[in-house]
């Protein structure tokens, strides 16, 4: 049967390092399933989040050979194997304990954004009519399994830890999805500003890169709240219409 | 005394699915201060991979649906064992729940007028389940999780509770611990909902995450509540076989609701060869009907792949045994072939079913747009669960509810495909507003220390042994063996009886078992703790299976083939007997109301 030897950062909140581990490879196999195996075999107190083992739930987040990646839905087969397949945490979250992250601050943050404030009922029956085609654009957005890979990538957060002043690339597209939604009536737009720093996001499109979910972080989502905030504070016939208006 | 933090709160759920969300949103609209306790991260739980819909008598699509109906195919897929309260609120209730949610955020596929548009599904008379391609359990999750985070919930995120403290014959709390750092702590709280999910993670070929090891179950049991129906193990018909690593892992009932086949390698339709006879009359008996009946024709009745999910497990079994089967031991389920009948079949496809497009093309290297899928069936869900009285989700200890999947009841023998989330919507709410007028009626309760004190020396126990003691790895591996090769699909009284001495002696094994390194974020010790509810429910799913002496829903007995009229009667409970050891007891159902039994009539 063939091998693959794993470096895997294992490690806690006050360091680690990388520890080879070599383990027999089966068709079909994730690299999930490789980490299973070691832990099983070989490193009982392996410490990995995971839930559905099939790109539902974004759990397994991690840098496989630095890119960031879903463990469940990444193949053996698709990585080389004549040298070692390097797993680590993702950087961007201060480390728990070996592949597990502390990603408290996504939580926190959500609760940030205005929640969902739909317009009066449609129909006497209280529901709500709605077209397909309009639609399709905020399901897209409802994709998100919230692995925040996308979060993890983002240099913002990653490299200038602006955590306290900018959202990031998975709370940009959860507002994207509220602010797009045919029947939502709240305003986030100046909140997307002060609060949120859709300002900080230089569109280098990193999230987009890595989104299991094939999500047009970028394109779909930022891009049309970064215009959405144009619009509102920097064009002067749209500021001048705001004023009047209210 | 090992060292602890409180934390007190009127009602605590356990389980942050879709049912524990629902329960926690509704106890803290009511005025409740909530603690909500979930093991993994919030909106990672199990409904998050529910993939067909969420069953409700919306009428959008077809406008004959009503509640009634959709009661009575309910108890008819239940096999008219279920809790029939249940199965009448939950039919009424529906409709709203689903409505509620859309109201919350959710964006449901839509119908041609801008409705909430609904599909075909097992043993669904019309078109009930409302969905998002087939993603809906993700939608229902998130909806849920995003409007109960402004609602002043305090969600404890991966915190594992390992036994319920009582304060003479009520409920007073809750010990646990925190996966992340390995802290123990103590909920103290009157009222008590549990909604834990299954334990699909007692057998090998699962659709189940690691997380769902029947705590809740065992947290019942110990604390002296009953456990009802056990022997009810919904198998599903389509779980990937192939490649290995995803065997068990779930394809949605929709691929067969949008026109999806199932085929035997000689390319053979083999559910036409058997329509069981309470169905026979709603079943198409030929392919062209049954294609028409996807497609939205009123007139057409429903093909035999969406009989009930107990029947096509079995007749998959059937042909992989007569060797009639696929490859790698599973049959084909063919959704490419509706390109012979649809213009951008391939499309078509991607819209609809786009998570199998996705999971298949990605994980097993197949393009579902052109070939067939290997299916065979995956251990599931589990009917059975808490006994819990049917309006007040109460369970037979004062201040403890239970709600979803580890509840029994509303499914009787068999649960419908898109049950399951309505279920959890219902029930929850339910169970939440009945926990805060619970809490809010009690005097405060005591936390007894004696019990926190043995709680913890059991959970700390496996440290003590981190020479001697076996790995729990090597125990969940051999229980889930035993489980999937003698209380499976097709069962046998000399098979669970070797299966029932195997469960008590890996009982004793894990009684000893040892973990190595500390208590922070230990995949060893998590497992060690979860084993033992693990082996409580395996023994419990045994007892209740070897006692039913007839073939009935979920439950197949080889040495009793048939379904026997007094077994009708009763449904099996499991408690624990003053002496420590399982008791297995005949409850009678309750005779159905009138009115109730004409709505079963009519709609025969």
């Amino acid at each position: 049967m063939p091998e693959a030897t794993f470096r895997i950062w294992r490690g806690d909140r006050q360091g680690g390092a990388l520890t080879d581990y070599t383990t027999p490879i089966v068709p079909g196999m994730v690299v999930l399933d490789a980490i299973h195996a070691i832990q099983a075999e070989q490193a009982n107190d392996l410490a990995v989040r995971w839930n559905c083992k099939a790109g539902k739930c974004g759990s397994c987040s991690a840098e496989i050979n630095g890119e960031p990646k879903l463990m469940c839905m990444t193949r053996m087969s698709d990585l080389p194997l004549s040298f070692p397949v390097t797993v680590e945490p993702m950087r961007a979250f201060p480390p728990v304990r070996d592949l597990v992250t502390d990603v408290s601050w996504n939580f926190e943050a959500k609760k940030g954004i205005p929640r969902f404030k739909p317009r009066t009922p449609d129909a006497p029956d209280g529901t709500f009519r709605m077209q397909q085609d309009d639609i399709e654009r905020v399901q897209e957005f409802r994709k998100c399994i919230e692995c925040f890979l996308c979060q993890d990538v983002c240099h913002v957060l990653r490299e200038h830890h602006e955590h306290a002043r900018f959202a990031g690339p998975r709370l940009l597209v959860y507002a994207a999805a509220l602010e797009m939604h045919p029947l939502d009536v709240e305003d986030r737009t100046e909140d997307l500003k002060r609060l949120h720093g859709i300002g900080y996001c230089n569109i280098t499109k990193c999230c987009t890169n890595v989104c299991p979910e094939n999500i047009a972080i970028t394109d779909n989502a930022i891009i049309p709240l970064k215009e959405r905030v144009a619009d509102r504070f920097y064009d002067p016939l749209g500021r001048l219409f705001h004023v009047l208006q209210w | 005394m090992a060292e602890y933090h409180t934390r007190e709160h009127d009602v605590l759920v356990i389980g942050a699915g879709g049912a524990g969300l629902r329960a926690a949103i509704e106890a803290a609209a009511r005025g409740a201060s909530v603690g909500l306790v979930c093991k993994s991260l919030l909106g990672k739980a199990h409904t998050v991979m529910a993939e067909g819909g969420v069953a409700a008598a919306l009428a959008n699509v077809d406008d004959r649906d009503n509640w009634k109906v959709h009661f009575a195919d309910t108890m008819r897929g239940g096999q008219y064992v279920n809790n029939w309260r249940m199965a009448e609120l939950h039919a009424q209730e529906a409709p709203d729940r689903v409505n509620e949610l859309e109201r919350w955020g959710a964006v449901f596929d839509r119908t041609a007028d801008g409705r909430i548009l609904q599909r075909n599904f097992g043993g669904h008379r019309y078109p009930r389940l409302a969905h998002v391609g087939d993603r809906t359990g993700l939608e229902m999750i998130r909806t849920l999780q995003d409007h109960a985070i402004h609602l002043g919930i305090v969600v404890y995120m991966e915190h594992t509770i390992t036994a319920l403290l009582k304060d003479g014959d009520r409920i007073a709390g809750a010990f646990g611990y925190d996966r992340e750092r390995g802290y123990l702590c103590v909920f103290a709280a009157p009222a008590i909902v549990l909604a834990t999910g299954g334990v699909g993670r007692a057998y090998t070929i699962t659709s189940n995450s690691w997380e769902y090891t029947g705590d809740g179950h065992a947290l019942a049991y110990h604390a002296g509540a009953d456990l009802m129906d056990l022997e009810f193990v919904q198998f599903h018909p389509t779980g990937m076989v192939w490649p290995p690593s995803v065997r068990g892992i779930l394809v949605t009932e929709g691929v067969r609701g949008e026109g999806g086949v199932l085929l035997n390698k000689d390319g053979r339709r083999f559910l036409f060869d058997d329509i069981p006879e309470n169905y026979r009359a709603q079943t198409a008996d030929n392919e062209e009907e049954g294609w028409r009946y996807t497609q939205g024709d009123k007139n057409a009745r429903r093909p035999p792949e969406l009989l009930t999910r107990d029947h096509v497990a079995r007749a998959i079994m059937r042909e992989v045994r007569a060797g009639r089967g696929s490859p790698h031991g599973g049959v084909y389920l063919d959704i490419a072939w509706i390109a012979k009948r649809l213009p951008k079949a391939a499309e078509h496809i991607k819209k609809k079913l786009p998570s199998m497009y996705h999971q298949f093309k990605q994980l097993a290297g197949i393009d579902i747009t052109k070939e067939p899928m290997e299916v065979g069936p995956t251990t599931h869900y589990l009917m059975g669960g808490i006994r819990v009285d049917g309006d007040t989700q109460m369970s037979t200890v004062p201040g403890l509810f239970a709600a979803g999947e580890c509840a029994a009841g509303l499914h009787g023998a068999n649960r419908l495909g898109g049950n399951s989330l309505s279920d959890l919507l219902v029930f929850g709410k339910r169970a939440g507003e009945q926990a805060a007028a619970f809490a809010n009626a009690q005097p405060a309760s005591l936390v007894p220390d004696k019990e926190v004190e043995a709680a913890a020396e059991q959970l700390l126990a496996p440290f003590q042994r981190d020479d001697g003691g076996e790995g729990p790895y090597r125990i969940q591996h051999e229980l889930q063996g035993l489980m999937q090769d003698k209380v499976g699909i097709v069962r046998r009284e000399s098979e669970m009886v070797e299966a029932l001495a195997g469960i008590e002696r890996l009982i004793a094994r894990a009684a000893n078992v040892g973990v190595t390194g500390n208590r922070e974020y230990n995949p060893g010790w998590h497992t060690a703790v979860d084993l033992s509810s693990m082996l409580t429910c395996a023994e419990a799913i045994t007892r209740s299976a070897l006692t039913r002496e007839e073939s009935r829903g979920g439950h197949f007995r080889d040495d009793h083939p048939d379904k026997r009229v007094e077994f009708g009667t009763f449904n099996i409970l499991c408690r624990r007997g003053n002496d420590g050891h399982m008791a297995v007891v005949r409850q009678p159902i309750p005779e159905m109301r009138a009115d109730l039994k004409r709505i079963v009539e009519e709609n025969a």
